[in-house]
């Protein structure tokens, strides 16, 4: 019994060496429990899953029969790796998957236009003009904001990816039409991943992108359980390595059953859903309906090396396209909304949304 | 020596003693769903197995999380995994890589699941010396991962579980397993579900709230107590029904609209 006391203490304090290798590691910080976080390439999406995707987490984001709103969760993704010249793979149902390289958007150049655009919260505390403010955020949160921008970049959706982000990277694009079975793709991906050592003074992460797991596409559809012990291999493999893969599957598509066993082995699972175009109810009901393209839903967040869950303040919310060209995901606003909280869609100057701020009946 | 430890609403509900006994050779069956897992319930029972008063041992298999993972779990709430795997009173079986090692070399997983098994008898078997009179608890993180892991058939983890329960009436060990409810909710009939909670002694159903996510009360907990001894010759059910709040090194447990 006594042996029992001297135990060593749940203050552990041995990841200051490591913390000093992984800072100076584009793309990666720390998080709690001796975690870290890899960026999704949507700095609201980050923000929301406290920090960002987990090493060693398998996200799974459950895909929308009529329209492709996954495809901009996995691009964001795969661009924010290339960004940060992480190893990729990429498989899709597609025949030529690397034609979806070309699609990828790139990095926003303009620096006060990332400024601007999500730091609410800052203006809501402080108003300061608006041309001052360049002054006072160099002043006062310079090294911060130089380590943010590094970790998650905004991409520009109408843009496509610079060529120099490809040159001399290792992706790997795998289409799934071809194999007959998940074991040789679980094995190039074991393959792959072992080439990126977890615990190496020098942390390089690897991003997994898997497109429409569960397409009739692919002649293993039809074979649930293989499916499932693939996603769980995968899973025990991506938790040993130092990487996070990105899974999405239709749910309508598979059994009930199969879904929800899918969605127990994800460790993150989102959900995305489009909106329909002329829905007045929703219109009333929502401000900004017009700028949204559709909603994400979290319904759960990886909780690893921790018992507690993490609640967020809000579970859904609209994903818009700010000026046609960048990714952004709001709280849905229900309440009549003042200039002061809207600022993102407000200056935003949206042609046909002006209207909308304050015709709430609530 | 400190006292032992202080019994909360779900030890009461178990049916646990205040002086650490009490609970031996059941079944326990945890079920959860996707919105609120029950992994908490297993970390309280291991470090409620593993507490410095007694001397039990727990033969975990775990097929969901690795080692590390309950590693800093448990260490936050005060219990030390790995010096109890050195004392040999905690036998972690780590099935996440192990499996798909072995399964590479042409095992079928009818081959895995019996030598899984025979691993776990043999621990009970060694730890159960009629000498001493050690108690045995083992915990199965994920019953549905076994059933991915034995390719969908059922009747194998049916059976896998039907000889651990004979474990548990031949040395006294108790049985705890967590499996997810939601799951089988759309089968017709689902066998794997209805065999556990037949066997089972006591069924705690982890859900959410009907009303969302909050940050005081993450979810709420149905006990149900199969077969408690009221005296000779009397038995009666007991069900409890109460919220909770995990936090990292504990977990509240209050009646609804009771917290204090």
């Amino acid at each position: 019994m006594a042996a029992n006391k001297p135990r060593s203490s749940s203050f552990s304090r041995n990841f200051s060496a490591a913390s000093n290798a992984v800072s100076n590691t584009p793309g990666l910080k720390h998080g709690p429990n001796g975690t870290m976080f890899l960026s999704s390439g949507i700095p609201d999406l980050d923000k929301m899953l406290g920090g960002g995707l987990a090493l060693g987490s398998l996200v799974m984001v459950m895909e929308d029969p009529e329209a492709p709103h996954h495809m901009l969760l996995l691009r964001n993704f795969m661009a924010q790796g290339l960004v940060h010249h992480q190893p990729l793979i990429y498989a899709s149902p597609a025949k030529d998957p690397r034609g979806f390289l070309g699609t990828l958007p790139n990095p926003m150049a303009s620096k006060d236009d990332k400024a601007r655009s999500h730091d609410t919260e800052q203006e809501k505390g402080l108003r300061i003009a608006w041309q001052y403010k360049k002054y006072f955020g160099e002043q006062n949160s310079d090294s911060h904001r130089d380590s943010k921008s590094e970790y998650s970049s905004e991409f520009d959706l109408r843009k496509p990816l610079e060529r120099h982000f490809f040159n001399g990277q290792n992706i790997d694009c795998i289409s799934l039409k071809d194999s007959a079975d998940l074991a040789a793709f679980h094995d190039r991906c074991s393959s792959f991943l072992s080439q990126t050592p977890r615990n190496n003074g020098n942390v390089t992460s690897a991003r997994i992108a898997v497109q429409s797991l569960c397409s009739p596409q692919c002649e293993f559809s039809n074979k649930e359980w293989e499916m499932l012990s693939f996603v769980r291999s995968l899973k025990s493999v991506i938790r040993l390595s130092n990487a996070v893969a990105v899974i999405t599957f239709p749910p309508s598509l598979v059994s009930p059953a199969f879904s929800k066993r899918l969605q127990h082995l994800a460790d993150t699972l989102v959900s995305v859903k489009a909106i329909p175009d002329e829905d007045k109810e929703l219109a009333k009901l929502l401000t900004g309906y017009q700028d949204m393209v559709g909603l994400l839903s979290v319904h759960k967040v990886a909780r690893i090396n921790t018992q507690v869950p993490a609640i967020l303040e809000a579970t859904t919310f609209s994903m818009k396209l700010q000026k046609r060209r960048s990714l952004i995901l709001e709280c849905l606003n229900q309440a009549p909304v003042d200039g002061s909280s809207g600022t993102s869609y407000a200056s935003s100057g949206s042609c046909s949304g002006s209207s909308k701020t304050g015709t709430l009946d609530f | 020596m400190t006292s032992a430890p202080p019994l909360n609403l779900l030890d009461e509900a178990l049916g646990f003693l205040s002086g650490g006994g009490g609970g031996g050779g059941r079944m326990i069956l945890v079920e959860d769903c996707v919105e609120t897992t029950g992994a908490f319930i297993l970390h309280h029972l291991l470090k409620r197995s593993l507490s410095p008063h007694s001397s039990d041992v727990v033969v975990f298999l775990s097929f969901a999380h690795p080692f590390s993972h309950y590693d800093r779990i448990l260490r936050k709430m005060g219990c030390n995994l790995v010096m109890q795997r050195d004392n040999k009173r905690l036998l972690f079986f780590d099935m996440l890589m192990l499996d798909r090692l072995d399964r590479d070399k042409g095992k079928t997983s009818a081959d895995l699941l019996l030598a899984l098994y025979g691993k776990v008898q043999k621990a009970v078997e060694v730890c159960s010396s009629p000498v001493d009179t050690r108690r045995i608890t083992i915990i199965i993180d994920d019953v549905s991962l076994m059933e991915v892991d034995a390719n969908g058939s059922t009747n194998l983890v049916l059976d896998f579980l039907h000889y651990c329960c004979s474990l548990t009436a031949q040395f006294g060990c108790s049985l705890i397993t967590l499996n997810h409810d939601d799951v089988y909710s759309t089968m017709d009939r689902p066998t794997l579900l209805l065999q556990l909670e037949y066997l089972a002694d006591v069924v705690i159903k982890v859900e959410p709230l009907v009303t969302g996510p909050a940050t005081d009360v993450h979810g709420q907990l149905t006990v149900l107590n199969k077969g408690l001894q009221d005296g000779p010759g009397k038995s009666r059910n007991k069900v409890n029904n109460f919220q909770f709040r995990i936090k990292d090194s504990f977990v509240e447990y209050f009646y609804p609209g009771n917290r204090s």
